[in-house]
């Protein structure tokens, strides 16, 4: 049979896969819930980061593997980071003649604008709604190789899980067909997950409706490593709503957005009554380096304490103001017209004059499915070799927001729409060359090992078609989403965490009294559903416990029970008390959670590789911002 | 206190060889509730208003902030996103029907590919070399830019195909969509360089000639694309490219051009 390649994801990192994979002449299937061009990476609104130093600020390629690395607290093994900040120009202008219309200079050139956690203009954009433009460009490659025969689209067919033969490597895939609720399996040489985020599993968030995260949870519970699972960033920005809260992006403060909450407790003016002397910009005043542009878990800490520690909400309410309403219209209008529109389709009120009400919401994961690397003594990642990317089973790689790699504690704004294009690019070359040194010892993929996964399947939704207990699935769904915001987001405590994890167990078992709701085959949503909601529940069940184990305070986890002392001094380098503590709290906790699946998930947490070397590219240092 | 509640009439299709039949659902109403939101508290309780259990109707939904297109669908009979639609804004009781202009995969939903397909027959997108490093893009004007990004926001959510009256069952009509994405390629420095083969793609049978110029897509997009410049636009090229293939025809063949 010829070299097959299957991707599964059809968002930024599974488009740039398939493009890698049929750039090389490679045949491969596609899989996507959604039609690709409908994928959630459309939702990216603010832009996407690469050191190109337009502004002759003297950015470079390191200074954003520093930013990268600070960021995330020095939990992201550094070769990846190092890989991904050098290549992002060019990634950029790869985009750039794919014909994305970036904003423009006056001079025809790339404009960039500042995000959060640098001091650098460092953020290409296509208005606010870069995500979906970078997604139409890679949309279109993929379409062009698609009538060239390279490429055959299964949209509308959803992942349930991976072929997996004697020797415990990945041979192809398990997936359902939802329209017709036909189930297949599919064999392949490699195998890519490229499925995205998890934010379904807190119920509303900032995530489209299908970032469930159920592919990796399922791949997680067929034996691939989960890392980081406790590291969920919740966006400082975003608008509360019934379905979803939508994301004001970091973008509306790089353009000069500031947020403030009125000075005197209960204030109930209207916010144009309130003069300046008498609102505050805590952001600006306790950071007044990076002002509103701290990192994302820092802005989300301070807008929490302001408001539920000091009760300072705006009109005593869940809430802050985001003002762009001093940025002339017409700047606004070219600059983050997308995001302005949102705001007033949704609250009514226009963006461009008055302040907006928001508060944070569960945005990214930081955590996903364990890659490995291959990298030299220089800390460079070894082109090709078919160890980027790969999960610990053979054959099967993953990329984008579903790989743990890129991030560590935290991710800094326009990062993500990188770590996608970036991780996609490197996992088609060492998916091509994993079949080349395997698949010739290997051959076909055994037919009964086909045969076997598609019976298990199909056994389970026979099952699923069965259940028609008392329980409604999306009730279930629904207060899993409440109990996780709730236990598992920006503040954690181990006792919440105890009794999140009581919970969880208590709606798997109600998950087996569930009622299908719907036993027909023809599009059966809530069948997909029934089996969804298992696997969410049980990456549930990880980042709750991981979190639980992880006694420190690091990036988007924090435990107020578990925090360093403030230095003393302004760089807390220069404290020697807080160095000691510094060091103590690394030593033990600068580690990698890793859950690999049993009925009660088993965790182990492991130092990082990158950081076992003479010369490491960076020396961890306490982050601070002020 | 009794419950606000808020009446929803949805037109429910088993699968495309069945009846259609409307039933009607009775929801506790809430503050800021879009059309997704009802939806999502049907699934939650999913019974009719007499009390009779149903199944959750079937609907495409994913970014749910206007960007994906997917969970476009007639709202009291107007084709819009249902994420979009804000309860309190639409009369009531509110009347949820799938598009009529595309083959009915079940209740809400309906299958777009031919809007995919539409983009193969105009060649959207950049012939890239490749992927590799071949350093920046052409320089484009600021005012270059603010066209084409204009137009590349189009989601294909099929608004502009559903109101169209030279869409129907039997007729070939491209649609507005595909049309003006000729355009946006046409227009980019790059893309130009081919326009020609994307121009032959709007000829024939189907293409853009067979536009009513009814301006029914214009009104319906909800990007406010500028689809019949785009229309207008794409016709008088496609005229002035057939005008120049007949010209140059022996040529192409091989054979002694004019002159020649
Ligand atoms: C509102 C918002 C704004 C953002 N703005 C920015 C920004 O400005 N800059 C930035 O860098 N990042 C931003 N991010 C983050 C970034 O958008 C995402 O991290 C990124 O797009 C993820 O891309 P992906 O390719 O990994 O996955 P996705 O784009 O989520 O695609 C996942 C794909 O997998 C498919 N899939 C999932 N499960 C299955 C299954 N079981 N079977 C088959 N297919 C499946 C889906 O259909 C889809 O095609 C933003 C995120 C949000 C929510």
């Amino acid at each position: 049979m010829a070299e097959r390649y299957i991707v599964v994801g059809g968002g930024l990192a599974g488009l740039m896969t398939v493009i890698k994979l049929a750039e090389a002449g490679k045949h491969v299937d596609i899989f996507s819930i959604v039609p690709v061009k409908r994928s959630h990476s459309v939702c990216a609104q603010g832009g996407i980061n690469g050191a190109v130093n337009t502004k002759g600020e003297g950015d470079s390629p390191d200074i954003h593997v520093k930013d990268t690395l600070k960021g995330g607290d020095f939990l992201a093994e550094q070769p990846p980071v190092k890989g991904m900040c050098y290549a992002a120009p060019g990634i950029i202008y790869l985009l750039d003649r794919m014909g994305v219309p970036f904003n423009r200079t006056h001079e025809g050139l790339l404009d960039f604008r500042r995000f959060g956690g640098t001091l650098h203009n460092r953020t290409a954009f296509a208005g606010a709604s870069t995500g979906q433009q970078l997604l139409y460009a890679l949309d279109e490659q993929v379409r062009r190789y698609e009538t060239e025969g390279l490429v055959r689209k299964f949209e509308y067919w959803e992942y349930l899980g991976f072929v997996k033969d004697e020797q415990g490597a990945c041979r192809g895939i398990v997936a359902l067909n939802l329209r017709t609720m036909e189930i297949e399996s599919f064999a392949a040489d490699a195998v890519c997950l490229a499925t995205g985020g998890p934010g379904i599993i807190f119920g509303r968030s900032t995530n489209s409706t299908i970032n469930t995260g159920t592919a990796a949870a399922r791949a997680y519970i067929d034996g691939a490593i989960y890392s980081n699972a406790e590291f969920v960033q919740v966006h400082p920005t975003a608008i509360p709503g019934e379905d979803k809260h939508r994301l004001m992006s970091e973008s509306a403060r790089g353009e000069g957005g500031r947020i403030w909450v009125p000075k005197q407790k209960g204030d109930m003016r209207a916010h144009k009554d309130i003069p300046a002397t008498e609102r505050w910009y805590f952001l600006e005043e306790r950071y007044p380096h990076y002002g509103n542009l701290v990192p994302r878990d820092v802005a989300t800490r301070e807008i929490f304490s302001v408001v539920r520690d000091m009760g300072l909400g705006v009109e005593g309410t869940d809430a802050v103001y985001l003002d762009v309403s001093h940025i002339p219209a017409a700047t606004l209008e070219k600059k983050l017209g997308g995001i302005m529109d949102i705001y007033e389709k949704f609250v009514g009120v226009d963006p461009k004059h008055n302040p907006m009400k928001i508060f944070p919401a569960v945005h990214y994961s930081m955590g996903g499915l364990w890659v490995d690397y291959e990298a030299d003594a220089r800390g460079d990642l070894v082109k090709s070799s078919p160890r980027q990317q790969s999960t610990n089973i053979p054959g099967l790689y993953a990329a984008g927001e579903c790989d743990y790699a890129y991030h560590g504690a935290n991710r800094l704004g326009a990062n993500s729409l990188l770590s996608c294009l970036y991780s996609g690019q490197i996992t088609g070359p060492a998916m091509v060359n994993y079949a080349k040194n395997n698949m010739a010892a290997k051959g076909d993929a055994p037919a009964r090992t086909l045969a076997s996964a598609k019976t298990y399947w199909s056994d389970r939704f026979n099952t699923i078609y069965k259940m028609s207990g008392t329980e409604n699935p999306y009730v279930i769904g629904q207060q899993m989403g409440e109990l996780m915001v709730k236990t598992s987001t920006v503040v954690k405590r181990n006792a919440e965490l105890d009794s999140a994890m009581v919970q969880i167990q208590q709606m798997k078992e109600r998950w087996s009294q569930c009622n299908v709701l719907d036993t027909g085959r023809t599009l059966n949503q809530s069948a997909s559903y029934v089996n969804q909601l298992w696997n969410m529940l049980e990456l549930a069940h990880v980042m709750l416990k991981t979190g639980r184990m992880r006694d420190e305070s690091r990036g988007s986890h924090y435990k107020p029970d578990f925090v360093l002392p403030k230095a003393k001094t302004k760089n807390p380098s220069d404290d020697p008390e807080f160095m000691t503590a510094w060091r103590a709290r690394d030593e033990k906790w600068r580690k990698v959670s890793m859950a690999r699946w049993s009925t009660e998930p088993q965790i182990t947490f492991e130092p990082l590789k990158s950081l076992q070397v003479e010369n490491p590219i960076l020396k961890p240092e306490p982050r601070h911002y002020d | 206190m009794t419950e606000r509640m808020l009446t929803v009439r949805i037109q429910r299709q088993d699968g495309p060889s069945d009846a259609p039949r409307w039933e009607e659902f009775s929801v506790p109403w809430r503050q800021n509730a879009n059309v997704i939101s009802v939806l999502m508290q049907i699934q939650r309780d999913p019974r009719t208003s007499d009390g009779k259990p149903t199944t959750p109707p079937a609907w495409d939904a994913a970014c749910l902030e206007e960007v994906c297109g997917s969970c476009t669908m007639n709202i009291n009979g107007q084709v819009r996103q249902a994420c979009t639609a804000l309860v309190d804004k639409l009369a009531q009781p509110l009347m949820l029907a799938p598009m009529k202009k595309f083959p009915l995969i079940r209740d809400l939903t309906v299958d777009r590919s031919r809007m995919f397909e539409a983009l193969k027959r105009v060649k959207a997108w950049i012939p890239i070399d490749g992927t590799y490093d071949l350093g920046p893009g052409p320089r484009q004007a600021p005012e270059d830019q603010e066209l084409n990004y204009a137009l590349s926001t189009c989601m294909s959510c099929g608004c502009c195909l559903e109101v169209c009256p030279q869409i129907g069952a039997t007729t070939a009509f491209i649609g507005a969509a595909a049309i003006s994405q000729a355009r946006l390629f046409n227009n980019h420095p790059t893309g130009s360089m081919n326009a020609d083969e994307r121009l032959r793609g709007l000829m024939g049978p189907g293409g853009v000639a067979d536009c009513g110029k009814a301006g029914l897509c214009v009104q319906a997009c909800p990007k406010g694309i500028p689809l019949t410049s785009s229309i207008a636009e794409m016709n008088r090229d496609t005229t002035k490219q057939a005008l120049k293939d007949w010209l140059f025809r022996d040529e192409s063949k091989g054979g002694a051009g004019p002159g020649g």
